[in-house]
């Protein structure tokens, strides 16, 4: 029933993103409005949709993986690494050494998901595989700060991908098309699967690591897919949407307060949510200013910051009962 | 093995047969080609014109654009130099010369284009700056994208060559205006006092403070007056600098914008920096400094600007009592 309804979302998500700013269903028959509504709006509230699901997966799977309700998909330094790519890459265009061909060749977007990947890498190298998930958050964090860093030097070095570097860490759905939607529908669903049959893993972990491991749960190759999981997931969203902030953490939680179930269906639910969150965001984001725009993590970022505050509060209040 | 030998023999039959056939069809093909060619000559009054963008690729204007959006200011102003302003149907936030594209519609900003709006002004022509998304996108959407990012003075002259042939705009017409925007070059180079050559300039871009160094377009221009530059081309086009290191530079005449004017007082040590002295500070406005940063038609009045300033300057240290220090007491420390 749950799923029903998370579908409905969407799809009401999806046929209001079509709407915009302008009625164009009156001019079915024009070339250009069909183009408009048909290679404009339609991949890009689809893409919102599928970013915004690869988004909440990635952060329900980081929440059990960690035992973290803070944990987002952000935490292996994913976001760092994808903002490093997209800052090379900007700074070595128009530069005069052709040499760079083959980093430029990727691409804005495949060189953030190249960007995403590799720091996932280091973060995995530097705490020596995934046995120790503290030792792994802290090389994440370790990781995105130093990422982090070398894109300021970058930036500071070369300041006029400064401005081209801000538009993409807010994040926004205005560039997609289909098939940056085939390549997230893809990892979507490869994603979705490695999850589902993980799942129980997480169900384990939630008792805690000794009992999991006693419960003769395969927890090392679980990690190891999961963490895989993880980073393509976040990856595909980052190189497509950009640094959409939020909905990874947001959704998980949504879901884990309106229903109480196994990780399997909470992961399939946050992914429904987060699609469902980032294609209202998008849609709310589109007609605020009209006929301007607003890029959808800031709306994300305010509209999940005060979810989350508020939660914190409100369970405050009633004297934390989970 | 004899089978594969006659079967071998009638392919060889058939292929000649066809061969004969083909060489008949050759010549009236070759007439159906002669007849294209002349009717396409006949249709198309003007011949496409290929031209290379900043990514090296190939881009093919077929005819002279008629429905253009630009998405750079200084792009907006070369097609309006070259007087193809009317063709111009949309256009970024921040292009606002000449006063007659005021009126045009705008599509957003240069890096969040508002895809929509730009194809539901079916432009046969889309110029924007290199490494936005945005133009990726366009293109994708099979829109011609022509890609032009002019940083400095050899950019400039690229950039409006190219501009001209996209636009069908005949190179000795292009040519000719070209010459006329250098020539102001010169005239404002030439204004330029003996004092007012020999002083070094500190230009500020931004308040971080990010300063304008001789391998940026402003520095070129600076540069090409005969005056000296207290950031080596060295230090890569925009370097953000140590405001201690300035003090120390002793710059004689400080260029800046109006954003940088609060914080500049607020530094220590700039207060008492000979060129923060009376007529030594330029402050740009916003119109001004929009013709001095663009590499773009404006080049000449953005020169003009700068010596002005230098040639007040200098009048200024003369009337104090001759140039106080010369410009190589700075670097080495004894």
């Amino acid at each position: 029933m749950l799923l029903a309804l998370g579908l409905a979302l969407v799809v009401l998500g999806t046929a209001a993103g079509s709407q915009g700013w302008q009625a164009w269903w009156s001019a079915g028959a024009d070339a250009v409005s069909r183009q408009i509504v048909w290679d404009i709006r339609l991949p890009r509230s689809l893409g919102a949709w599928l970013g915004g699901a690869l988004l909440g997966l990635a952060g329900a799977v980081a929440q059990g993986l960690f035992r973290n309700p803070l944990a987002d998909p952000y935490l292996l330094g994913s976001a760092s690494g994808a903002s490093l790519g997209v800052g090379v890459y900007l700074s070595f265009w128009g530069g005069s050494a052709w040499a760079m061909n083959a980093w430029l060749g990727l691409g804005l977007t495949g060189a953030a998901f190249v960007g995403a990947v590799l720091a996932v890498v280091l973060t995995l190298l530097l705490a020596r595989g995934v046995q120790q998930t503290l030792r792994l958050l802290l090389a994440g964090v370790v990781v995105g700060v130093v990422l982090g860093a070398v894109t300021s030097l970058i930036s500071l070095l070369q300041p006029q991908v400064l401005q081209a570097m801000q538009g993409f860490m807010l994040g926004s759905t205005a560039f997609v098309s289909w098939s940056a939607c085939a390549t997230m529908a893809v990892v979507l669903a490869l994603c979705l699967a490695l999850a589902w049959v993980f799942a129980r893993v997480l169900d384990a972990l939630s008792l805690g690591e000794a009992t999991a491991q006693s419960l003769g749960v395969p927890l090392p190759q679980a990690r190891m897919v999961l963490v895989g999981v993880i980073s393509l997931a976040t990856g595909a969203a980052v190189a497509h949407i950009g640094l959409v902030a939020f909905v990874g953490l947001a959704a998980p939680h949504l879901v884990r307060s309106l229903v109480r179930c196994t990780h399997a269906w909470r992961l399939l639910l946050s992914a429904l949510m987060g699609g469902a969150l980032l294609v209202l965001a998008d849609v709310v984001a589109r007609v605020l200013l009209a006929p301007q725009e607003l890029p959808v993590g800031v709306l994300t970022a305010v509209l999940g910051g005060g979810y989350l505050l508020w939660r914190v509060y409100r369970d405050a209040d009633t004297g934390a009962r989970s | 093995m004899a089978e594969r030998l006659t079967s071998g023999r009638r392919f060889v039959c058939k292929t000649s047969a066809w061969i004969s056939a083909f060489a008949e069809m050759k010549t009236f093909g070759f007439l159906v080609v002669l007849a294209c060619f002349f009717l396409s000559a006949i249709l198309q009054p003007a011949h496409a014109v290929t031209v290379l963008d900043d990514r090296q690729q190939k881009v093919q204007i077929a005819q002279a654009p008629q429905r253009i959006v630009s998405l750079l200011p200084s792009l907006t102003e070369t097609v309006c130099a070259l007087k193809q302003c009317d063709k111009l149907v949309g256009l970024d936030r921040y292009s606002n010369w000449p006063e007659s594209v005021k009126s045009v519609p705008r599509v957003g900003g240069g890096l969040d284009p508002n895809i929509e709006s730009i194809v539901a002004l079916k432009p046969d022509l889309v110029l924007a700056a290199g490494s936005t998304r945005g133009a990726d996108r366009l293109q994708a959407l099979g829109l011609n994208v022509l890609r032009l990012e002019p940083r400095n003075h050899a950019d400039a002259q690229r950039v409006w060559r190219t501009v001209a042939q996209a636009l069908h705009v005949p190179s000795a017409d292009s040519d000719r205006v070209w010459q006329r925007i250098q020539a102001g070059v010169q005239t404002a180079v030439q204004s330029l006092s003996t004092a007012a050559r020999q002083q070094r300039v500190y230009f500020e871009v931004g308040p971080a403070p990010y300063g304008a160094s001789e391998s940026s377009f402003m520095g070129e221009t600076l540069t090409r007056m005969g005056v000296g530059n207290i950031l080596p081309a060295s230090m890569g086009p925009f370097p953000q600098v140590n405001p201690e290191w300035v003090v120390q530079a002793r710059p004689d005449v400080i260029m800046a914008g109006d954003s940088s004017r609060a914080s500049m007082l607020q530094r220590p040590g700039w207060g008492r920096l000979r060129a923060m002295q009376g007529q030594r500070l330029c402050v740009f406005k916003q119109d001004e400094s929009d013709m001095l940063v663009r590499a773009g038609p404006r080049m000449a009045e953005g020169a003009q600007l700068m010596a002005d300033c230098l040639n007040r300057a200098a009048a200024n240290g003369d009337a104090a009592g001759g140039p106080a220090v010369g410009p190589t007491a700075s670097g080495a420390p004894r």
